[in-house]
């Protein structure tokens, strides 16, 4: 059999019918069409998560001083002395897991300039903060280690500080007065955005730890340790070596509890990846039933034509057509349907999912995969629903298909 | 004079020899409808030589369909044999069989059985599609044919277009574009006025005097008589089997019948 005359024959066949073509078509067009936009929209709601995993921070371990129990009455956390600068130093310098360590000294404070005030948070934090938390400077130059090292009153704040205290003004250099200290703003910092608990972490003013310690909240210890491990898949073993290093430094005996708290914002932002790949998965699953309801209404219609082509078949039968040159035909029939309305579903799904990123103000990533694999699909949806109408169509006696009326 | 390839490819076939094209031997042919067994064929001997124009007669339910639908390879003997071309064919499977109606056999029916929306030249064209032809050859092959039966300025029409002898021409056109050895016609008048009838006789004769072997099947004795041998099939066997005497021209019989006016 002749390649081209089957492919010729097979669209005659189609066109004679247009209208019905088209419908036959229609459910395999929404089908893939569906499948695509879910594919997209999923794959965006993804890559806003994982938006958020970065903004996290670069593998962030996050190690809080813990409460304690005086006398049976627990404090909340934070209320524990015990975690101090060198065990920052010590956790940088013993776990290799970790490749990046700030220490955190933090407190509500007001802030004024001009005649302006705000109430926002402070930060008390080493250079290496800013890497950790993948924040990235707007203006200005961040505060040196040097900075630090000598508790200079500078600071960073962030856009929603920048904007309550200086609406256009230019920030850098400007002195403003934390909680009564005159500092030095030397740099305003790229827009973070709201975190997944819905706090603006854009509305914070950082310091050196150095000055949050001495000057401004007159302690000795740190309030947390921020680290970061050198690959995402030990960050947790990284947690667990600081335990380690921690509960030795902290002179804690077996049966004592944790004087601090390795916390995991990851697992929370990882679980709703999870969750979101999950209900993406269901949706596409949903969305495939469309697909075989398609495939039966290829089916169906491709009964018809075999019975309606009965004295056809028996024609061609007659002349020297073989069984499989019979079956070939009528199966390049239904492909050649499939694959018109998967790429017609193709096309609808680019559409659609283009709105619904428009609508959404999401940035929609077109998958090629999803394409392909649609492609792909449409045809074995083609072959396998229309294997059975093709072989109905070889076996005909053409006898009776000749006397058919 | 410019030959057709074609009819040069008939011409020589014949030259060859006079040998069996067709040969049946004790051929039996029953169908088994629940209970019951319907004898169609009940030990049917006859041989069928090159060159020869046969019509085969008889009342329905004689057998002679079932005789063609053996001739024609669409159909299997229930005991016996069938040698076409001195090949015993009873035990060829479906793909086989294929291949011989492909290539030894042309057939022209009574309900003419082209293809709507599909052009003369295409129709022509169908039985080399399934086979290993390239192209070219194959719209050359089915323009010779066409040329043959004298439609080769319709070749762009559709059936719908063209009347029933007209219809009736592009299927014998598609029954030569093979090359076959047999042509194969069941009823080929049935479903034409009897002018149209006579001028499609015409065209066997003149296949059937470049060499073509020719089997028909008729229930009209004035159609038979264009023939040169007459076979009359009864309750499943040859009760006649005579040549044709006196047999008329079809280009003369046209002659005297008159011109429908249209």
């Amino acid at each position: 059999m002749n390649y081209g005359a089957l492919f010729r024959s097979a669209l005659i066949a189609l066109l004679r019918n247009k209208m019905r073509s088209v419908l036959t078509v229609l459910g395999i067009t929404i089908g893939i069409a569906a499948v695509i936009c879910v594919v997209a929209i999923g794959n965006a709601g993804q890559a806003r998560v994982q938006q958020q995993l970065n903004n996290l921070g670069d593998n962030f371990v996050w190690i809080e001083a813990g409460g304690r129990a005086v006398n049976g009455v627990r404090t909340g956390t934070h209320d524990t002395k015990t975690l101090v600068m060198a065990d920052a130093v010590a956790i940088k310098n013993q776990i290799s897991l970790i490749k990046g360590v700030s220490p955190n000294v933090d407190d509500p404070v007001q802030v004024v300039y001009g005649n302006q005030n705000w109430h926002t948070s402070y930060r008390g934090v080493s250079p290496e903060y800013f890497e950790i938390k993948r924040w990235y400077v707007d203006q200005g130059a961040l505060f040196s280690q040097d900075d630090t090292d000598r508790a200079a009153d500078v600071c960073v704040i962030g856009r929603t500080v920048r904007e309550q205290l200086f609406g256009v003004e230019n920030p850098v250099g400007k002195v403003i007065r934390v909680s009564g200290l005159p500092c030095k703003v030397v740099a305003t910092l790229h827009p973070k955005g709201l975190s997944l608990s819905g706090q603006d972490q854009d509305d914070t003013i950082i310091l050196p730890y150095t000055t949050a310690q001495k000057k401004i909240k007159g302690i000795t210890w740190l309030d947390d340790i921020l680290c970061s491990a050198v690959s995402p898949d030990v960050v947790k073993m990284a947690g667990q070596e600081a335990t380690a290093v921690l509960r030795d430094r902290h002179h804690l005996r077996p049966e004592e509890e944790d004087d601090f708290n390795i916390r995991n914002p990851e697992d929370i932002i990882q679980a709703q990846l999870d969750a979101s790949k999950t209900l993406t998965i269901l949706l596409i699953a949903i969305a495939s039933v469309s697909l075989i309801v398609g495939g039966i209404g290829i089916m169906n219609v491709m009964l018809v034509s075999v019975t309606e082509r009965t004295r056809e078949i028996g024609v061609r039968v007659a002349v020297g057509a073989t069984e499989a040159a019979i079956q070939l035909q009528f199966l390049g029939e239904s492909i050649m349907l499939s694959l018109v309305g998967g790429a017609a579903g193709v096309l609808f799904g680019v559409f659609g999912s283009y709105l619904v990123g428009q609508t959404l103000g999401w940035p929609m990533e077109m998958s090629i995969e999803a394409i392909v694999v649609a492609a792909l699909f449409s045809v074995a949806v083609g072959v396998f629903f229309g294997y059975y109408p093709a072989r109905k169509a070889s076996r005909l006696d053409p006898i009776e298909a000749l006397r058919y009326e | 004079m410019e030959t057709i390839p074609a009819v040069n490819q008939l011409e020589s076939t014949a030259a060859v020899s006079a040998s069996a094209v067709i040969r049946v031997e004790d051929a039996h042919k029953y169908y088994e409808l629940g209970e019951t067994r319907v004898h169609a064929l009940r030990g049917v001997n006859m041989e069928i030589h090159r060159g020869e124009f046969v019509a085969i007669m008889g009342a329905s339910g004689s057998g002679k369909s079932t005789f063609m639908n053996i001739l024609g390879c669409l159909d299997r003997l229930s005991s016996g044999r069938y040698l076409l071309e001195e090949i015993d064919v009873s035990e060829h499977n479906k793909k086989a069989l294929a291949l011989i109606r492909n290539e030894k056999i042309g057939f022209v029916f009574q309900g003419f059985n082209l293809l709507a929306r599909t052009t003369a030249l295409e129709n022509t064209e169908l039985p080399t599609l399934y086979a290993k032809i390239d192209k070219t050859e194959r719209r050359k092959r089915a323009a010779d044919a066409l040329t043959m039966v004298g439609l080769v300025d319709r070749a762009r029409h559709f059936p719908s277009q063209m009347s029933g002898g007209q219809q009736q021409r592009v299927a014998i056109a598609r029954a030569l574009v093979n090359r076959p050895s047999i042509l194969l016609a069941d009823e080929p008048t049935g479903n034409l006025d009897s002018r149209t009838s006579v001028e499609i006789m015409d065209i066997f004769q003149n296949l059937n005097d470049k060499g073509l072997t020719i089997v028909l099947v008729t229930h009209e004795h004035d159609i038979a008589q264009f023939a040169r041998r007459v076979l009359v099939f009864r309750d499943g066997k040859i009760r006649k089997d005579d040549p044709v005497l006196g047999r008329p021209r079809a280009s003369e019989v046209l002659k005297t019948l008159p011109t429908l006016e249209d």
